[in-house]
């Protein structure tokens, strides 16, 4: 451990200011693995203020979960846990079952990532409310019903009764974020521990929670202990920043401090790993002003920024678009779709879903096109039928110069299609068959298609594991011996491997941690370059689309609401949609993420959804 | 919700006709003439075989006597057997039996299992769990005629504690050692099933959730996990409810149970059609209902199941 640093028992209270809610001195956690003690957090000090929101933030195995779980003693039994965790002075470790009873939910309360696993499916969220509040108080059943509907509320559900009746598979995934807040708050916490509250998220309806804990923040003075690997929703809400790494505090700051100033090198690294929206890929032009672009599109006026330097930073960003003169594409369309509609088959009494309907999107050979939506807008769809796993139901798509739409399911000229087009899926674990090493997930697709065997095809197996930068030896690992970023480049080099003129990619990226996003991102753009395949590449994420992307398509319900190059959609963005979600992804830097915030509010105000 | 319970009672017109048609079919294959074997080592004369072999129909071909089995059925008229009783009365004498037993093994095998699946998973590890374990293998691993005689001997046998054999007076505490036997297999499925299901739901998300909000370990348990535990178990019980009603051919012939199974068993014996038909025609639609039963409750367990499309 070469970077352990033992930080001083954090800064000194300024004058006038309250005392800590909570302080946490020399936190270490263990887990008892095969009888041996494996740390995962080690010696953590820190402490928060009512009314202030601490970020804690990491990447997966930080230790940063482990080690806000232990405050309340949520570990699992093979779990050690030592030093001092003080509430409102208050010593919570060590004390009995009762006592840390008596404080869950009702003076310290948590919200979890996932709301869907998160609230129990059986119950209502009415139900599941009143639980906790007549669990801490003693109320009648009616008083307790009332307070469950006034939480309801006050996390802005537009219909609280509806809301109180409904189970949890019965909202959708922001409503049922909202219930759990309303859940937590339900009985007044002096400290409020949010897990990664919004990763299941979508953009927009993130933004939204962040609003709403923003908000409520102001009205409640709760502390708040935000635990996230977003660096975009660091920026929104932290007043100070608890960098974790291989469970140890490697730097703590104000938001400023750790943004604009930042002293530990894996913190630097770190803030150089988020993708950020507008500023692009390695090679491309200039940084996108997206709040500018944004502010000109929208006619917006923003009080966070002097008019004149909004109307220079607009002018700079209209001459870019003038100037990126975009060169034509040449070639044959690798993929072309011509009003396509597309649908999940009926099944049983299931009746037929049509998921994408209207669209049109052209692909130029070593093009990189992105396909944007939120969750439910059809984009995977697009990128599963354009491979031919979903049937056309309406319109013509051609896919390296064949016209698949008529193609007979599992048939003879799908077969031939994809011998020329690879794909690279969401979830690199299980989408690597777990029995068979790596290096005959690679080699599969060459042998079964016939284009090479025996010691030509070990060749090529090595060939491929060089460019995807893993060592050759790998070869005979099994996939839950690898890492999430090097499963991800075996399942890129498994795409690659009959040299396809298409890549179709699934989110290749969005289970992985920012530093090891950014190192795939970029393996996979040299890779593009260098084979000069054409890609689409479907994403939740505007940020990646900016990093790789010639083109993006937004779409939205199952259409297509606005494609064109990356420099039309982020310098001058006509669709409302386009817009709020560009506006919703929130900037890896505190005075940049209040523009945009400012502006989002603006749109938000202008028109409705 | 009405429209799911009327399509699923329609479903039971084909699955009916096809269980009767293939039972008749094999009784009617069986070798051997069921008129001669009623008499033993004295045939009668000719004449007589004949005249009983109209009165039942044995001299039509197959499908003649199918369609007067499914005639007579729908103007509710199940016929006599072959000692001129009428079989809706031996019906109505065995079924009862029968269900009894039935639900005494069911609700052993319910309640115990349950209890047992629930403190195995709450301990997982522990020497309760491992015991619990390896003695419900054991117990799948027995054949039930090996068990019944077992139990059979030591407890109604050498420590007296029940009767060993049930005989005509049938009462539900006569057939508590019977109930045992026959829920015996099903009780370490359901113990095993009730195990992982609690293992599974208290690493669940909402589990957790459950323990933040500050409720003991006993109320997490209790109104939590148990709930959502139970969804795989109610319907393995109901789907064994039929297994129960079917399968107790042994343990009814080893205790002497004059139930469904010592009835079906005979009539197969003699070749008896129309009995056997019979029989397994109320099997049919007990199993039938006790799948709908469960359906309708594992909607009511799990608000997220719901039937209309």
């Amino acid at each position: 451990m070469t970077d352990f640093i033992t930080l001083d028992p954090a800064v000194a209270p300024a004058p006038g200011r309250s005392e800590p809610v909570l302080e946490v001195r020399d936190l270490s956690v263990d887990f008892g693995v095969d009888k041996k003690w494996v740390p995962a957090a080690i010696g953590l000090n820190y402490e928060v203020r009512a009314g202030e929101v601490l970020a804690i933030v990491g990447e997966s195995g930080s230790g940063k979960s482990a080690s806000s779980m232990a405050l309340l003693g949520l570990l699992p039994s093979n779990s050690r846990v030592t030093g001092s965790v003080r509430l409102a002075g208050k010593e919570l470790l060590g004390t009995d079952e009762a006592n840390i009873r008596a404080v869950r939910g009702k003076e310290v309360a948590v919200i979890f990532q996932e709301p869907m696993t998160a609230l129990n499916p059986v119950y209502t969220v009415g139900a599941q409310i009143v639980e906790t509040v007549r669990l801490h108080s003693e109320v009648s059943p009616d008083e307790a019903r009332l307070r469950a509907l006034r939480m309801l509320e006050l996390v802005e559900l537009p219909d609280p009764e509806k809301a109180f009746r409904s189970y949890p598979h019965q909202l959708s995934g922001g409503q049922r974020q909202r219930a759990m807040i309303a859940q937590s708050l339900s009985c007044d916490p002096k400290l409020l521990i949010a897990d990664e509250p919004t990763t299941a998220l979508d953009v927009t309806v993130q933004a939204e929670i962040l609003d709403l804990m923003r908000n409520l923040r102001n009205k409640l003075d709760s502390a708040i202990v935000l635990i996230t690997h977003d660096m975009g929703v660091v920026a929104d809400l932290a007043d100070r920043i608890a960098v974790m790494r291989r469970g140890v505090i490697v730097e703590t700051g104000t938001a400023a401090e750790i943004f604009h100033n930042p002293q530990h090198a894996y913190t630097k690294a770190l803030l150089a790993a988020v993708p950020h929206l507008g500023q692009g890929g390695a090679d491309s032009a200039a940084e996108v002003d997206v709040t500018a672009a944004l502010a000109a599109a929208t006619h917006a006026e923003l009080t966070s920024i002097p008019e004149e330097q909004l109307l220079r930073r607009e002018r700079e960003n209209a001459a870019a678009l003038a100037a990126a003169a975009a060169a034509k594409p040449q070639g044959e369309p690798v993929l072309e779709l011509t009003d396509v509609a597309i649908e999940y088959p009926k099944q049983g009494r299931v009746p037929a879903f049509r998921a994408v309907e209207g669209a049109n999107l052209v692909i130029y050979p070593g093009q990189v096109v992105g396909l944007v939506g939120e969750s439910g807008s059809g984009k995977t769809t697009i990128g599963r039928a354009a491979v031919g796993l979903l049937p056309v139901a309406a319109g013509t798509m051609k896919v390296v110069g064949q016209d698949i739409s008529a193609a007979k399911r599992n048939g003879r000229q799908l077969h031939e299609m994809r011998r020329h087009v690879g794909m690279v899926f969401q979830d690199p674990s299980s989408s690597l068959n777990p029995r068979l090493p790596i290096g005959e997930s690679i080699g599969e697709p060459m042998f079964l298609a016939g284009v090479a065997k025996g010691a030509e095809l070990q060749q090529r197996i090595e060939a491929l594991l060089d460019q995807v930068e893993l060592p050759r030896n790998y070869r005979n690992r099994y996939p839950h011996e690898l890492s999430g970023g090097q499963k991800q480049r075996v399942g890129i080099a498994r795409a690659l491997s009959l040299k396809p003129k298409l890549m179709v990619a699934d989110e290749p990226t969005s289970a992985l941690d920012v530093s090891v996003q950014a190192k795939v991102l970029d393996l996979f753009q040299n890779l593009q370059k260098e084979l000069g395949f054409a890609c689409l590449f479907v994403t939740h994420d505007l940020a990646v689309v900016d990093v790789l992307a010639d083109r993006i398509c937004v779409m939205q319900r199952g259409r297509i609401v606005e494609q064109g190059t990356r420099d039309q959609i982020l310098r001058n963005p006509q669709e409302p949609y386009t817009q709020r979600l560009l506006a919703a992804v929130p900037l890896p830097d505190p005075e940049k993420q209040r523009e945009r915030r400012e502006l989002r509010a603006q749109l938000l105000a202008a028109g409705p959804s | 919700m009405i429209q799911f319970i009327l399509r699923r009672l329609l479903q039971v017109i084909p699955v009916f006709l096809g269980t009767t048609l293939l039972v008749y079919f094999m009784v009617f294959a069986l070798p051997g003439d069921p008129i001669r074997a009623l008499f033993g080592d004295r045939p009668p004369s000719e004449a007589v075989i004949a005249q009983l072999r109209q009165q039942y129909n044995l001299d039509e071909p197959f499908w003649v006597q199918y369609g007067l089995f499914l005639k007579n059925l729908f103007t509710f008229n199940l016929g006599v057997d072959f000692t001129g009783k009428p079989i809706a009365d031996t019906l109505a004498r065995v079924f009862p039996v029968t269900a009894m037993l039935a639900i005494e093994a069911l609700i052993i095998q319910g309640v115990f299992g349950i209890a047992f699946g629930l403190v195995a998973g709450l301990r997982k590890g522990g020497i309760f769990d491992s015991t619990v374990l390896v003695l419900s293998l054991v117990v799948i691993a027995i054949p039930t005629f090996v068990l019944g005689f077992a139990l059979q001997l030591l407890v109604g046998v050498q420590l007296g504690w029940a009767k060993p054999t049930v005989g005509s007076n049938v009462t539900w505490g006569s057939l508590i050692l019977p109930a045992v036997v026959l829920g015996m297999v099903s009780f370490a499925y359901v113990l095993r099933l009730t195990r992982a299901s609690v293992i599974e739901n208290m690493n669940a998300d909402y589990v957790r959730t459950a323990t933040a909000k500050g409720l003991s370990r006993r109320k997490v348990v209790t109104t939590h996990v148990l709930r959502n535990s139970l969804i795989p178990v109610i319907t393995y019980l109901g789907a064994s409810l039929g297994g129960l009603m079917g399968g107790a051919i042994v343990t009814e012939a080893i205790f002497n149970v004059p139930g469904v199974g010592q009835k079906l068993y005979q009539a197969i014996l003699r070749s008896e059609g129309p009995t056997v038909v019979a029989i397994v025609s109320v099997l049919v639609l007990v199993f039938v209902l006790a799948n709908l039963l469960v359906d309708l409750l594992y909607a009511w367990l799990d608000p997220r199941i719901r039937y209309e499309n």
